[in-house]
């Protein structure tokens, strides 16, 4: 035996015990980083059967992808500490390994196994969290400039809401559409979200299974007021949801069948239901319908919106002529401090008898 | 002869220029409108004008003069030379046709919109510090994420790799320049002027662009005239693009050097060989979406008005076909930085030096059948979902075949441990967790619930910060030498890695968590829940702007009065090091003949390229400039 392959072996197996000494290192990171991985409390409440699966999913990303990231440091930094270029060192040069071709192999396969199978995995999480569930509820979910309204299928006709009521333990089909931009559908505890687009009804599904409110959020950049386009989706039983459902079936204006609801775009608040005050009343409920308060901030009506004019100021001294022109073409006066161009152009469309009643009872509250 | 040889017109021609293309605008319209002045409306004018001032602007600098000349049969000639190389520092700021003054051009350029789009950030953070409105409204804030994303993209990263291996690509395959120099100095100009275009558009009524680098229709078709600032910049930004990407793929395929065969070219060029091919390919698809954009405001066309037949999906399909090979035209000229500074700061070669290279090509291949994952919950069809999942998550294997062959590469080498090998190491890990989470993001359900949060400011930043700035910063401090002549101080080199290494991890590791938990992007108030989160990263970020000042200095102070740089203080073995640094006008006085492998590090005796006697390049009229006559 020469000495050339005496040091050789003892090359192999100094390399052998380097291996040995960086795998246990990372096993032992590996566990740690999954332990504090899992101990992260990553999610907001699970109000949904789609969340815990979707958690779950969470969990084996966590444990299958930890080991990768501690195994890329591991490496860098067992490098850095025994292989850094030592005093004396400074014409010195690697060996010239020029590849592996068996290890390349693994780092191609393994890889691609493990991601193979997770795609497989998020497949059946897929299909699971989008199935078809029987006696389905539909909601009708419509984003505009800067609120959301829900709609429910009640008798011939929907009744309407700006906050979202759900029951507990009932499968629900949203349908979403969009009045103007693209926004998003979102309520973090049920993990689901999808695009409102102009011209489309989206959907998706959810069963929510526990009582509470939790917020709902526009998550796609829909304009000005998009930060505040947060409202609030209550899971309630059975009983309080078909009592909120005749609550808002009795406040409808008759004839429209529409505009019924809550205090402006802001979470949490709640105010369905004024009826019985004549005109003001009406356009009151108009007010909230529209989401005027998502932008606008108006005492009465409970709005504190801040991207618009604040209405207890400007409306002093406008005329109902005035104060239906700012409706209808808000582009034609602009408050100042303000830009042109903010405020949605769609009020027109407004149906006459809402915009008549909009009209009044702002232009009460300019007294 | 009788072309005149003087120097280019510098920047006060322009400037004149400006005014003619204002006036040339009003003109137009003017005429338009039946010489009617009460019909010209200041929208339509400002739109016609943010077109022709950048065109006078370069007609005004000189970048198409020598075209101009050929095309109404003036003399002309094609090995003038008059505006090549760089005497005195004036010389940057005219049309200049050396590939090295480009390189600089391109580069100091890029950092100074780094440094604004930084700025921009800041501006954010400190309004997000705590809930509630603070400093900015929502229409400026709007604005300030919209044109941070637009600059750092289409100013920053994009160019400043284009600027870098514009540099010293053609000297590492013993170019003596880029195979067209007049195009490569039209494609530079072009820069400025796009970035001045979406800086300018905060002073435009109404405010900013608003809407997003995404500009998603119809909100842009909508919104006020400031968008027009990004419509039209981000085409100026594109023809730059894609014209560099020409001239490299032209440059590659016939400027090597004798013996250069595309296997023994370095991982550089092999990344930006695959680089350009993604742009010449994506970069018409963005220009093709903001010219629908543009059609909708200007002219009534409604491709995006639902209510008119328009299709609000297209519009995504069409920005995201580029717009998600673009984030490897942003990430793999850092796969090629990254493979120089480990190999030759290792003492060994690249490890699988083939695969490296084919996994390349791999990205730039399964780069095209991706973009739709950034469309999970748009309402597009469902079924496509699943292959774009796949595809997605399969990208990590090239990817990851390039990440474990630069750890076998530093495996047993000999570390130096010096600023560019820092920014390669700590690419290495960040970039991981920018791929890692990318995997998790490619997983379908858990996109519904994050996609639009801030996850994903959290994973592009881990990829676009973490992964792509930091192979900047490696490259500009391993060039720095080559390209100044001067060395830079290594401690306040490693004072910027660990400031910014740290700071850049306290910013944008909690944002992962805040994603998750709830917080959608985009929004410049939020619930008070993420209060503390948020302060922190507000904190943190203001750490990793102070960071970059430590860079700026060191940058600035070395470039005006460090030691003076040998010509390979690395030993490195690609040719750009053979040559003195700065090297001279036309780079090589010899031609190289390239003999073997570039990174044959620890193979004794082993070289890359040697000189012949005898083959000189003749001056003025060298190989590359006559094919520059075109």
């Amino acid at each position: 035996m020469g000495p050339g392959e005496d040091s050789g072996v003892r090359e192999r197996q100094r390399e052998r015990a380097s291996a040995l000494q960086l795998g246990l290192i990372g096993v032992v990171a590996s566990a740690i980083g999954i332990a504090i991985g899992l101990a992260i409390d990553w999610f907001p409440t699970a109000a949904s059967t789609q969340a815990d699966e979707i958690d779950t999913l969470w969990d084996v990303l966590i444990v299958a992808s930890v080991p990768v990231f501690v195994l890329v440091q591991a490496v860098v930094l067992y490098c850095v500490w025994k292989f850094r270029m030592r005093p004396g060192q400074e014409m010195q040069d690697g060996p010239p390994i020029h590849g592996n071709t068996r290890l390349e192999v693994i780092w191609t396969v393994i890889p691609a196994v493990l991601i193979l199978g997770l795609c497989t995995y998020a497949y059946i999480v897929l299909t699971d969290i989008e199935e078809a569930q029987a006696n389905e509820m539909t909601i009708n979910v419509v984003g505009q400039q800067f609120t959301w309204t829900f709609e429910y299928p009640s008798g011939n006709g929907v009744v309407r809401s700006t906050q979202l009521y759900l029951p507990e333990n009932q499968p629900v089909r949203f349908q979403v559409r969009s009045e103007d931009v693209i926004h998003d559908f979102w309520v973090p505890a049920f993990r689901m979200k999808v695009d409102a687009v102009p011209g489309l009804t989206t959907s998706y599904r959810v069963t929510a299974d526990r009582l509470g409110t939790y917020p709902v959020v526009c998550a796609e950049l829909c304009g000005l007021g998009h930060a505040y386009m947060r409202q609030t989706a209550n899971v309630v039983t059975r009983p309080q949801f078909d009592r909120k459902l005749q609550e808002l079936r009795r406040g409808a204006p008759q004839g429209t069948g529409a505009g019924q609801s809550g205090s402006a775009g802001q979470a949490g608040a709640e105010g369905e239901g004024a009826t019985g005050q004549g005109q003001a009343a009406d356009g009151k409920a108009v007010f909230a319908a529209q989401g005027c308060g998502g932008c606008h901030t108006l005492a009465d009506a409970g709005a504190s919106g801040t991207t618009g004019p604040n209405l207890d100021e400007v409306l002093e001294a406008r005329d109902a002529e005035k104060i239906r022109e700012d409706i209808v073409d808000p582009g034609k006066e602009i408050a100042e401090g303000f830009a042109n161009g903010i405020m949605p152009g769609n009020y027109s469309a407004l149906p006459p008898a809402e915009l008549d009643a909009l009209v009044d009872y702002l232009e009460e509250q300019s007294r | 002869m009788t072309a005149v040889l003087r120097p280019a017109p510098g920047i006060p021609r322009a400037g004149l220029f400006i005014l003619y293309g204002a006036a040339f605008a009003y003109l137009i319209l003017l005429a338009a409108h039946g010489f009617d002045t009460g019909g010209v409306q200041g929208e339509a004018f400002l739109r016609v004008a943010m077109i022709a001032c950048p065109l006078f602007a370069l007609a005004g600098l000189g970048a198409f003069s020598y075209w101009f000349s050929w095309a109404i049969g003036s003399p002309t000639k094609p090995e003038d030379h008059s505006s090549h190389g760089a005497k005195t520092w004036k010389d940057y700021f005219r049309v200049n046709t050396d590939h090295k003054v480009i390189g600089i051009q391109y580069t100091v350029t890029a950092f100074f919109f780094l440094f604004v789009g930084g700025l921009l950030a800041m501006l954010m953070r400190a309004e997000l510090a705590q809930p509630g409105r603070q400093f900015v409204d929502a229409n400026t804030y709007n604005g300030l994420f919209s044109v941070h994303a637009s600059i750092l993209i289409f100013l920053f990263i994009i160019p400043v790799f284009a600027g870098l291996a514009n540099y010293v690509l053609p000297l590492m395959i013993g170019a003596p320049d880029m195979a067209f120099p007049r195009l490569n100095a039209l494609s530079f100009w072009m820069l400025p002027l796009a970035g001045i275009l979406m800086m300018a558009s905060f002073f435009a009524p109404g405010g900013s662009f608003a809407t997003g680098w995404t500009a998603y229709a119809p909100l842009s078709t909508t919104a006020p005239i400031g968008q027009e600032f990004f419509t039209i910049g981000v085409q100026f930004a594109g023809a730059s693009s894609i014209a560099t990407a020409l001239n490299f793929l032209v440059t590659i395929i016939t400027m090597r050097a004798p013996g250069m065969s595309f296997f023994r070219m370095p991982l550089l060029v092999w990344a930006n060989f695959s680089t350009s091919l993604l742009v010449v390919i994506a970069t018409p698809f963005i220009a093709a979406s903001q010219f629908f954009v543009l059609l909708d405001r200007g002219l009534g066309f409604n491709f995006f008005d639902s209510t008119q037949g328009g299709d609000v999906l297209m519009y995504q399909h069409v920005f995201w076909f580029y717009s998600h090979p673009a984030v490897y035209i942003m990430m793999l000229p850092g796969f090629g930085i990254v493979s120089e500074v480990l190999s030759v700061k290792s003492r060994k070669p690249i490890f699988g030096y083939r695969m490296m290279a084919f996994s390349l090509l791999a990205i730039v291949v399964l780069g095209f059948t991706v973009w739709a994952h950034h469309m999970f919950v748009s309402g597009m069809q469902n079924w496509i979902r699943i292959p774009m999942m796949i595809t997605t998550a399969v990208i990590a294997v090239p990817t990851g075949i390039k990440i474990f062959s630069w750890l076998a590469t530093i495996w047993r080498g000999v570390l130096r441990l010096d600023t560019p090998m820092l920014f390669a190491l700590g690419f290495l890990t960040m970039f991981t967790l920018g791929g890692i989470s990318g995997v998790v993001l490619a997983m379908i359900p858990i996109t519904i619930h994050v996609s639009d949060t801030y996850f994903i400011v959290a994973h592009i930043h881990y990829v676009l910060f973490g992964g792509s700035l930091f192979t900047i910063f490696a490259g500009v401090y391993y060039w720095f030498p080559k390209m100044t002549g001067r060395m830079y101080d290594e401690t306040l080199g490693k004072l910027h890695f660990w400031t910014t290494f740290i700071f850049f991890n306290l910013t944008f590791a909690p944002m992962h968590l805040l994603g998750v938990e709830g917080m959608p992007r985009r929004v410049y108030d939020y619930a008070e829940a993420f209060g503390t989160l948020n302060l922190i990263v507000s904190l943190a970020s203001f750490g990793v702007g102070l960071s970059t000042l430590v860079f700026a200095y060191n940058i600035v102070a070395s470039w005006r009065g460090g030691p003076r740089a040998a010509a390979n203080p690395w030993r490195a073995l690609t040719l750009e090091w053979q040559v003195s640094s700065p090297p001279p006008v036309f780079n090589f006085d010899a031609v190289p003949t390239v003999v073997g492998g570039p990174y044959e590090y620890g193979v004794p005796g082993a070289v890359h390229g040697v000189f012949k006697d005898g083959a000189r390049v003749e001056q003025p009229a060298g190989p590359a400039t006559e094919r520059a006559g075109e």
